[in-house]
């Protein structure tokens, strides 16, 4: 079969493939949409900084200060093009988590247009994660504003047909995610954001499960602000990302406060530096920025036309190989239309947990359990599903493994 | 295959069948969840006399919750909570020890089956899920354990 990556060369460059797990087996790494791994010139990125141009950024006048500032800025460059935006517009922040509860605290503190307060409304869905839900679900607490959200429909996407109750005139913000991290589903947004818009509020896409694994354009998509974890962009931990329009930025209230996020200070008040900085309080995570840089370089060299691609050809082999598997049942789509390369499978009979054991014994490394979309998961009818998700580095073979390994799973309980 | 020391055919005998499962309605008097994986169980008991009586439990979990709770419903079944309390001592001691000790077949019976699971850190959790239960109920029932 003619390739569209060279797996091959790819596996080369993640050290973490070298290690053997249990029972001296090779590393199946199934786990992607948890974390990815990481390659050598990531590593030596953050490395490198530490070695050659370690210094406070932003602060110092001294050559090494400039330098590290220099890297820094660099990737934030690197961040901006990636996602064809500018980089005024890029916020460094410790995890998509954090940029999320960034927006969340900030918008409690608004004022004006951007003030949230009882009356007002903030829609999500249920295919959220956890970091998009609770958010916001606890900004409607503490503003007295009402929690509305579009249903998730058993294939996984949503469920429209509300769209006139669900985003009405006094909705603030709207916030969904681009992929399910569960079922790997993709949900219809366009009419959403027409939607929002509409009425005049904001839309913030979480792009955790897409901005890693196609091609994204955030402007043509037409969301105020995105965010994602660059951990799951074969990037270091410790570093995220919130994109904003500039304009919204710079009329928002700051979410940290401290260090270079300043203009002036005295004893009694504070003023301001524009975003990015007045978002960014204090040192932040030089190294993983620089690491961020270098895996967005990697991803681009490769290509995410080619990576959505490939993801989604071994998807098609694994989903038709786990329907021809008897006892194994599909959550979600069943298809490649409108989905990424995650998928979520039950086996009858048998707790996830137990899957997820058994099939690490054939080095396979797959998620179990509710994967922090507990609402979703009860939607459906489970106490949770077995998931895999895909990346540059997996292969066929990889997928050959995992569907012995999902055989080896239902065998081992259903003979004894 | 190492697996079979962490799923041993007393385990899955337990899981199959297990003891003491189902609340009569409006029994429940805790309710524990392991947050990591979404397991929950129900579970309602009464001391008499000084002994544990009437230990009921029911929910949803992986076959080692599932067998490890319904093996400790047959060993504090009928214990008085002195010896209840050696008996959950003993297995808390076993699911700490990452493999290096036996467990005392004498005082945890077929819970001894369970001494794998401390080999398997992300499954130390699902095995004490009913057993924290248990303990929470027996102090709201007066006991000190
Ligand atoms: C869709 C989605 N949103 C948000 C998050 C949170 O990302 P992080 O834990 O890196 O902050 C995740 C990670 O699992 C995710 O999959």
């Amino acid at each position: 079969m003619s390739s569209i990556l060279d797996v091959a060369t790819i596996k080369r460059d993640f050290p973490i493939f070298n290690e053997e797990m249990r029972g001296g087996k090779r590393l199946v790494f199934l786990d992607s949409a948890a974390t990815s791994q990481k390659p050598i010139q990531v590593l030596d990125a953050e490395r490198n900084f530490y070695t050659t141009s370690n210094a406070a950024v932003h602060r110092g006048s001294y050559y090494l200060a400039e330098r590290a500032s220099e890297v820094f800025e660099n990737s934030r460059q690197k961040v901006a093009d990636f996602l064809g935006v500018a980089p005024e517009e890029i916020v460094f922040t410790k995890s998509a988590t954090e940029s999320l509860n960034l927006l969340a605290v900030s918008f409690e503190r608004g004022t004006g247009s951007l003030a949230i307060g009882p009356g007002d409304e903030i829609v999500v869905s249920e295919l959220e994660h956890h970091a998009n839900l609770l958010p916001w679900q606890q900004l409607a607490k503490r503003t007295g504003a009402t929690l509305k959200w579009f249903e998730m429909e058993q294939d996984g996407s949503l469920d429209l047909s509300a769209m006139d109750r669900v985003i009405t005139s006094k909705c603030k913000i709207v916030a969904i995610t681009h992929q399910s991290n569960v079922l790997g589903s993709v949900p219809d947004l366009a009419p959403i954001i027409a939607a929002t818009h509409a009425v005049g509020a904001l839309f913030v896409l979480d792009a955790c499960q897409s901005v890693p694994h196609q091609p994204i354009d955030v402007r043509a998509l037409g969301a105020d602000f995105m965010v994602f974890s660059g951990h799951k962009a074969l990037g270091p931990t410790g570093v995220g990302v919130l994109w904003g329009r500039a304009e919204i930025l710079n009329a928002m209230e700051p979410f940290l406060y401290g260090g270079s996020m300043i203009e002036t200070v005295t004893m009694t008040g504070a003023t301001w530096a524009p975003a990015p900085k007045k978002f960014e309080a204090g040192v932040p995570n030089m190294a993983q920025v620089v690491g961020l840089g270098a895996a967005l370089d990697y991803l681009s060299n490769v290509g995410m036309a080619n990576i959505h691609l490939w993801e989604l050809e071994l998807t098609q082999y694994a989903l038709d190989g786990l329907k021809a598997i008897e006892g194994v049942r599909v959550v979600g789509p069943q298809g490649i239309i409108d989905r990424g390369g995650v998928i979520s499978f039950t086996i009858a009979g048998l707790h996830p947990h137990d899957v997820g054991q058994v099939m690490d014994q054939y080095g396979v490394a797959v998620r179990t359990g509710h994967h922090c979309a507990w609402p979703l998961i009860r939607k459906l009818g489970l106490t949770g599903t077995t998931r895999a998700s895909f990346y540059l580095y997996n292969d066929f073979s990889d997928v050959d493994i995992f569907l012995e390994s999902v055989v080896g799973a239902r065998d081992y309980f259903g003979k004894r | 295959m190492e697996l079979d020391s962490l799923y041993q055919e007393v385990i899955l005998d337990h899981y199959k069948k297990p003891h003491h499962k189902g609340l009569p309605a409006g029994e429940i008097q805790v309710h524990h969840v392991n947050p990591n994986c979404g397991d929950e169980i129900t579970l309602s008991l009464e001391i008499k006399d000084g002994v544990f009586v009437d230990l009921t439990w029911d929910g949803v979990g992986c076959s080692i919750s599932q067998a490890s709770a319904s093996i400790m419903g047959d060993l504090v079944s009928g214990k008085t909570v002195a010896q209840a309390a050696e008996v959950l001592r003993e297995f808390t001691e076993l699911m700490q020890s990452k493999g290096n000790i036996l467990g005392n077949e004498e005082v945890l019976e077929d819970a001894i089956a369970l001494a794998g699971v401390s080999k398997f850190p992300a499954r130390v959790k699902c095995a004490l899920l009913g057993w924290m239960a248990f303990k929470d109920a027996a102090i709201q029932n007066g006991a000190e354990i």
